[in-house]
């Protein structure tokens, strides 16, 4: 295998795990704790350092879950004691981060460890450090561990799936129904604080909370099913180990660096893109809620003017003339009206279509149904209709319109007096009425 | 109504939390196949009484039983309601899921949800109106669609004693009444219903047995017979000053609060 291929792999395993165990944090709100985990167990390793004075795995593995679960608990039984939940983060990991920082420093070169290395980590040594059994190379530690970690992140999620999903959306019917939350919760913090300690020589400390929260935030922005939110972000980690490595090749910058970088920007992209609650998407329906009420205002008042003098077309002059501080957004509105085959144009002015007319008289109708409904129901004065009916008759859906009609008795006239026309439906009723009689 | 079995029995029941006693002596017991009114002013121990019954937090003296059984034996037979707003409703999930939640707790350990299960979440959905929405995102439903949802959870778990926690707590009129009668229909099914309610004005017409609570337990039985003036004087009352300042004083001063 490859040098490369050692270390994207590396990175994708150590991406993937934490993308697993991230999406339940960031569903629990509980990002912050991954953070604070993957500091805190720095003291777990140094004491798991010295008492075996190697760098095996496995105590380390063993020291690191320990202090992790034990920062899991401080955490809990400090915000139980009164003190603000980030906070309690706050002051627990520091404080245990801090006894590591002056464990490595006064053990000096007993221990060798590189506080640097735990920071920072250094994936591109990934491929140097080399398992053997007997003489045999069986291939990169790293590799080992972290592929081993994420088979073992990705068993757990497998097999006890339905017990972490109820746990996250509804830990208290979870509690009701016996699954016990609170072991659940100290599992998950005890994985998260073993994979950390096996992402720190490739990721370190820092990095690793990258790939714990920001795969799991995108993919919770795109899916609307968790379980495909999961496999979305353990994609998405994997998408940014390859990228982030190829970058760092190409800019000779570090590669943990760039692999983080890459998941902090496809990020901003689905912020940005995604269909339900991107920025994009929603800066795109406000404006076609915009253009849809200025069409509507130009049908409303069209078809008004036909009711009133029975014209049965307008002219640009007569739209600026009642509307002199809207008219760019209302001539704006003519262009469309008319490419959606409402609304014509001929050399004297405008006129609505068949079905200008109808969609006109529709919402002339609601507009004047809302307007009894405000005057006799709710009791506003006669001059205090018209304004209110304007604001909110876009919003009106065509079943309100029925229920308001029901609630006000449907009347034939609002309150000033008005015809309320009738709906399509009794329209066509009475057509058929009229065949049946003839 | 003979052979009736005792549904609920609440034995010198004492609730703290964080050593503060939130709940003082509650003694009664709920028979069999009633509808019944859980009713108290603000921070009464309502919801608290639903969830020490059901050992989410721990007792500081007394017991509960079901059926005459410890609540871990009969776990099966219980239906929770929690209330609306103690979810995350962004959660990435849709209608029929949040319904199949409610069957993870017969399927035991391992078994996963399947075929079964859809069908039987699905005919739920289905009793409470709902079926339109079933692969609909949970957040884009209104309040009361919500809340019709965790109650066709709560008709999946197939339970014979349902608890929950203000089920009409700021739904529309289509909703309460949805909700209303399908708490009859479970009655109707011999099924014991405790439910946490919040509105005075339509105790009587809901309601059997009343639990008119406030710390201590006010009055418990028929609403005909202990829903009236002086007790609702008693529950609502400005009373209450010196429990709550004992309570105050066992959270200061004993050292291990009440345990």
């Amino acid at each position: 295998m490859s040098d490369s291929m050692i270390i994207i792999l590396t990175g994708a395993f150590v991406a993937g795990s934490c993308a697993l165990l991230g999406s339940f944090l960031v569903l629990r709100k509980l990002s912050m704790l991954g953070d604070a985990i993957s500091h805190a167990v720095l003291p777990g390793i140094v004491i798991a350092f010295l008492v075996t004075s190697s760098r095996n795995s496995l105590p380390m593995f063993v020291g690191a879950a320990l202090v992790g679960v034990l920062t899991a608990f401080l955490v809990q039984f400090l915000s139980h004691r009164g003190v603000q939940g980030d906070a309690a983060i706050g002051v627990t990991f520091t404080t245990l981060f801090a006894i590591g920082v002056i464990l490595v420093s006064h053990y000096g070169s007993a221990v060798d460890l590189d506080l640097e290395c735990v920071l920072y980590g250094e994936i591109a040594y990934a491929p140097f450090d080399v398992i053997f059994i007997g003489d045999q190379s069986i291939g990169a530690r790293a590799l080992w561990v972290n592929g081993g970690l994420f088979l073992l992140n990705l068993a757990f999620i497998f097999v006890f799936y339905k017990q972490l999903k109820l746990s996250a959306f509804d830990p208290e019917l979870a509690a009701a129904v016996g699954i016990p939350v609170t072991a659940f919760h100290y599992m998950l913090m005890g994985l998260v604080s073993v994979t950390t300690v096996g992402s720190f020589e490739s990721v370190g400390a820092i990095l690793v909370v990258a790939m714990i929260i920001v795969p799991a935030a995108t993919a919770y922005l795109l899916s609307e099913n968790l379980a495909r939110m999961i496999g979305l972000a353990v994609l998405l980690g994997a998408i940014s180990s390859v990228l982030g490595y190829e970058i760092a090749s190409h800019l000779d910058c570090s590669i943990a660096g760039a692999m983080a970088s890459v998941a902090g920007l496809l990020f901003s992209l689905a912020l940005l893109f995604s269909p339900r609650q991107g920025i994009v998407a929603k800066a795109m329906s406000r404006r076609g809620l915009r253009r849809q009420v200025a069409e509507e205002d130009v049908l409303l008042w069209a078809a008004r003017q036909r009711e009133l003098i029975s014209a049965e077309g307008f002219t640009m002059h007569e739209l600026r003339d009642t509307h002199p501080d809207e008219i760019d957004r209302l001539a704006r509105a003519l262009s469309r009206l008319i490419h959606r085959g409402l609304l014509a144009a001929d050399r004297d002015g405008f006129e609505l279509t068949t079905s200008g007319r109808e969609e006109g008289v529709e919402l002339l109708r609601r507009h004047r149904l809302y307007e009894s409904f405000l005057g006799d129901k709710l009791g506003y004065d006669t001059d205090h209709l018209h304004d209110p009916a304007d604001r909110v008759e876009h919003y009106i859906s065509p079943d309100d319109t029925t229920e308001i009609e029901r609630v006000t008795e449907y009347p034939d006239r609002d309150p000033q007096g008005k015809p309320i026309p009738p709906s399509q439906k009794e329209k066509e009723k009475e057509k058929e009425r009229e065949k049946e009689s003839s | 109504m003979t052979g009736k079995r005792n549904a609920m029995e609440v034995h010198d029941l004492t609730v703290a939390y964080d050593r503060k006693p939130v709940l003082w002596d509650l003694d009664f017991t709920i028979p069999e196949g009633l509808l019944v009114g859980i009713v108290g002013p603000n921070g009464a121990g309502k919801s608290t009484l639903i969830k020490a019954a059901l050992g989410m937090i721990p007792l500081a003296s007394g017991w509960v039983k079901f059926f005459d059984k410890p609540v871990e034996d009969v776990r099966t037979e219980i239906g929770y309601v929690p209330q609306r707003e103690s979810v995350d409703w962004d959660f990435p999930t849709n209608a029929l899921d949040v319904v199949m939640m409610g069957l993870y707790g017969k399927l035991g350990w391992m078994r996963r949800p399947g075929k079964t299960e859809r069908e039987r979440a699905m005919t739920c959905l289905e009793h409470v109106g709902m079926a339109d929405y079933a692969k609909r995102q949970i957040s884009q439903l209104s309040g009361g669609q919500q809340q019709r949802v965790f109650l066709a959870r709560a008709l999946a778990q197939e339970a014979n004693i349902y608890l929950m926690d203000e089920p009409m707590a700021g739904v529309d009129a289509a909703t309460e009444r949805a909700v209303v009668n399908l708490l009859s229909e479970l009655r109707e099914q011999n099924k014991t219903i405790l439910v946490v309610h919040h509105d005075l004005q339509t105790v009587s017409d809901y309601f059997d047995w009343v639990v008119l609570l406030n710390m201590r337990q006010i009055a418990v039985g028929p609403t005909k017979e202990v829903f009236h003036d002086e007790n609702l004087r008693k529950t609502y009352g400005g009373r209450l000053t010196i429990i709550s300042k004992i309570a105050d004083a066992v959270a200061r001063d004993a050292p291990q609060g009440l345990r």
